[in-house]
């Protein structure tokens, strides 16, 4: 074996390597990017039933229900609102005013069935995807929302 | 006064580092003696001076000196003891603090322990040291001042995130700042060998401890940081893939990668080249989670503030460091050839196998936790990459790796026979069937990964276990095994140590995903339900008050076939400096199982949200990665790789230890 030899299986593995992860990321990125959407950017343009996206925005004054551990409530960023169900313990600062960002998929009736709702860390935290969406429907207010 | 000095101490350790990055390179470049020799005695005034600006800042901290803006903002009086003290580095301009005092710290051990290093590598080393240091401290001066005042004096603090009181996260920073700041050594070690030209297996030498000790420190502290998530969060889960921990993840798995193609510079002086790129790299990637983590640029508990200012600096830092350090390489590394020539079955083989596979994994980690960072930068769409990214990118090059860390332990250097391996892993390859047999017996479902993991683990460890008895000749000749086993370097204990953790993780990490029992519910007071075996009596919920929070407390029993009832109190706090909600789970941590309960709101109707689960063998994780821990503290005191080792004494028995590897 010369060190020529050697070099050449080097840059062959290293070659494999990379071939390896192309496919491996490009086949994970296919079905594993989650969408991040404004209740607004859905009134726009609809996502087909089952897909996984997250939904963010403000939880309406008044529209939290619970029934067990069920909790249905709605998303809005002060121009349009979303129904959301979910099912589960909410996160400490889950409030009526507050900014949220939950992850799910919409069922065929245009219900958001959260599995998941992202908990803040703190009671002045203010997701900056929501902040944004609350910028472009004109409702941001810089100290948070109160 | 206090803050005065310690303003003007680490304005002493900026001049000193700027000395310290300018001298001893010049004295390093002229051959001159004595400007090499300052490196040493700059590295321990600048060691000091952050030493005592580090105990200035905990003084404010102790004595709640609300006139340091930095206190009021992070501490409050009735904070308890341990929390004023962790709050010290529980904030931006403190954590920076500490990170700078970790650097100092290692570039005062360097020149402490490394007396036998030759003189213009260890001015260098210490030079770029330094140069680091300038880097850090300016950051902290100019946009992180932890010791500013504030005019006047609230009479109360803040307080610190409720979430961050916790004994877990008082030591997790230091841990993890231990490891990331530790990889600077290599890095300095790396970048003055390119100036030197020159990297040769003492090199090789010198620089592994550094990265043992780097390695060991992420491990717990990354350890430390899963744990607190668990049980403080009170989600159930342990890692989420989020950009913080991937941001600590992937230096740990350079480390790890650096750890194994150093000892192929030590001992066959083969793929040099590389060893100083992924010393390089691994820097780097501190660097990047560093910057990640305080830019802001992600938001998360870690993110304590986010100053565009601040975000700005460490990436033009960063782009000087990385870019500076890969330059050089590019034009020093081709000029140095490589050592000895080996076959692709061969112990070299299978740690550039390791490598490959390590760096793969590391570049697609790095992919999915800087993609949406790019995507929002350049269309302005918002994705997040979950779990699921990681998991069908992650697992499929892990799985791999480890059927090939049972292999590869075995392999003699330059040129191995996979078949006889195979043979003598036959009995590791029975465990392998043994254990899928008894977990489809036991469970008789679940996923194919399930079994797929319980498989591994079973491979990993025997294969671990049979690689060290084959070395005492535990079964061939079992009278004189136990001297063999005194005689055996600490360094081959604490490998197999190092994988038998592994094997560990592997173990807690399959079992819980696998076969965890959850359930969600309202419970009433009286009630019972049976999750995983145990049945879970719900006794109640009282109010109850803490030094600084109000509690809900539910009072659970558990107990299993009738058998001793076990005592379970969740609660749900609400702190009031700052005003804030935590959930406090109630764990019980056992070793075949972990019983975990959470308490929520109730429903007014007399009724709890609770959420019961039974997590089996989670503990391993965390046991597992101190099993990593001891084996990489065993492997760091062998004597053959401590760094005041004299130099002629291992190339004598370099002979023999090559040897003794190749009979294994």
């Amino acid at each position: 074996m010369t060190r020529k030899r050697q070099r050449l299986y080097f840059v062959i593995a290293g070659l494999c390597a990379l071939g390896v992860a192309a496919v491996l990321v490009l086949t994970a990125f296919e079905d594993s990017l989650v969408f991040f959407h404004s209740p607004s950017d859905l009134a726009e343009k609809p996502v087909p039933a089952g897909r996984t996206f997250r939904l963010g925005g403000l939880v309406e004054e008044g529209s939290v229900e619970k029934n067990g551990v069920i909790v249905s409530f709605r998303v809005t960023d002060m121009a349009t609102s979303v129904p959301v169900t979910f099912k589960g313990l909410l996160p400490d600062l889950f409030r009526e005013g507050q900014g949220v960002v939950t992850e799910g998929s919409l069922d065929e009736d245009g219900m958001f069935v959260a599995s998941n709702v992202l908990a803040k860390h703190d009671e002045n935290y203010m997701p900056p995807e929501v902040a944004e969406s609350l910028k472009k429907s004109g409702h941001w207010q810089p100290e948070g929302a109160k | 006064m206090i803050a005065e000095l310690g303003q003007f101490v680490l304005v002493l350790a900026l001049v000193t580092a700027l000395f310290q990055s300018t001298i001893p390179l010049i004295g390093a470049h002229q051959n001159n003696t004595a400007m090499m020799r300052f490196a040493g005695n700059a590295a321990f005034v600048q060691f000091a001076a952050l030493t005592i600006a580090f105990i200035c800042l905990t003084i404010g901290y102790v004595t709640s000196d609300f006139s340091i803006l930095n206190v009021v903002n992070n501490s409050h009086s009735l904070k308890p003891m341990l929390y004023k003290v962790s709050g010290v580095w529980g904030n931006h301009e403190g954590s920076l603090l500490l990170w700078v005092w970790i650097l100092a710290l290692f570039g005062f051990a360097v020149a402490a322990f490394g007396r036998n290093l030759p003189g213009s590598l260890k001015a260098r080393v210490l030079g770029i040291q330094g140069l680091i240091g300038v880097g850090f401290l300016m950051f902290v001066l100019f946009t992180s001042n932890p010791f500013e005042r504030i005019d006047p004096a609230p009479l109360d603090g803040n307080g610190l995130n409720p979430l961050l009181q916790d004994p877990g996260l008082a030591f997790h920073p230091p841990f993890l700042y231990l490891g990331y700041v530790g990889l600077s050594v290599t890095f300095s070690f790396a970048v003055a060998a390119l100036l030197e030209g020159r990297v040769d297996p003492a090199w090789a030498r010198w620089v592994r401890p550094w990265t043992l000790a780097a390695w060991a420190f992420l491990t717990v502290g990354l350890a430390l940081g899963s744990w607190w998530a668990y049980y403080e969060l009170g989600w159930g889960g342990w890692w989420f893939w989020d950009p913080v921990e991937n941001a600590a993840f992937m230096p740990w798995l350079a480390a790890t990668a650096l750890l194994h193609s150093a000892i192929v510079v030590e001992k066959r002086d083969a793929l040099k080249n590389w060893t100083i790129l992924l010393a390089i790299i691994a820097f780097s990637l501190s660097l990047l989670g560093t910057f990640l983590v305080r830019s802001g640029v992600l938001n998360s508990v870690h993110a304590f503030a986010s100053d565009p200012a601040r975000g700005v600096f460490i990436l033009m830092f960063l782009i000087f460091v990385i870019g500076g350090s890969l330059l050089l390489y590019g034009i020093r590394a081709p000029a140095m050839k490589g050592g000895g020539l080996f076959a692709p079955i061969s112990r070299e083989g299978a740690l550039v196998f390791n490598n490959l596979l390590l760096s793969t994994a590391t570049a697609t980690v790095l992919l999915g936790t800087l993609y949406p960072i790019f995507l929002d930068a350049f269309t302005g769409a918002k994705v997040s990459v979950g779990p699921p990214f990681f998991n069908s990118t992650f697992l499929p090059l892990a799985i791999p790796l480890v059927i090939a860390m049972a292999i590869g332990a075995f392999l003699p250097w330059k040129r191995g026979d996979l078949r006889g391996v195979l043979s003598r892993l036959k009995f590791a390859l029975i465990a392998v069937l043994a254990i899928i047999g008894v977990t489809w017996w036991i469970v008789d479902d679940g996923p194919i990964m399930s079994f797929v993991g319980m498989g591994l683990f079973a491979w990993l460890f025997t294969g671990a276990f049979l690689e060290w008895a084959g070395r005492i000749k535990l079964f061939q000749a079992p009278t004189g095994a136990f001297k063999r086993m005194i005689n055996l370097p600490r360094s081959a204990h604490g490998m197999t140590l190092a994988h038998m953790g592994v094997a560990l993780v592997i173990l807690g990490i399959t079992a819980s995903e696998s076969w965890q029992s959850e359930r969600l519910g309202i419970m009433t007071p009286g009630e019972t339900v049976t999750v995983g075996g145990y049945e879970f009596l719900f006794k109640g919920a009282e109010a109850v008050a803490g030094p600084n929070y109000e509690a809900l407390r539910g009072s659970f029993i558990a107990s299993k076939n009738g058998g001793k009832g076990i005592e379970m109190w969740p609660e749900q706090r609400v702190y009031t400096d700052p005003p804030m909600e935590t959930t406090e789970a109630a764990i019980r941590p056992m070793l075949t199982a972990d019983l975990y309960v959470v308490i929520g709101d109730a429903d007014g109707a007399g009724g709890f949200a609770t959420r019961i689960y039974h997590k089996p063998f989670i503990s391993w994780i965390w046991l597992g990665s101190f099993v990593m821990f001891l084996g990489g503290g065993l492997s760091l005191s062998d004597r053959r790789l401590r760094v005041g080792a004299p130099r002629i004494k291992q190339s004598a028995d370099r002979p023999k230890q090559a040897a003794l590897q190749g009979q294994s």
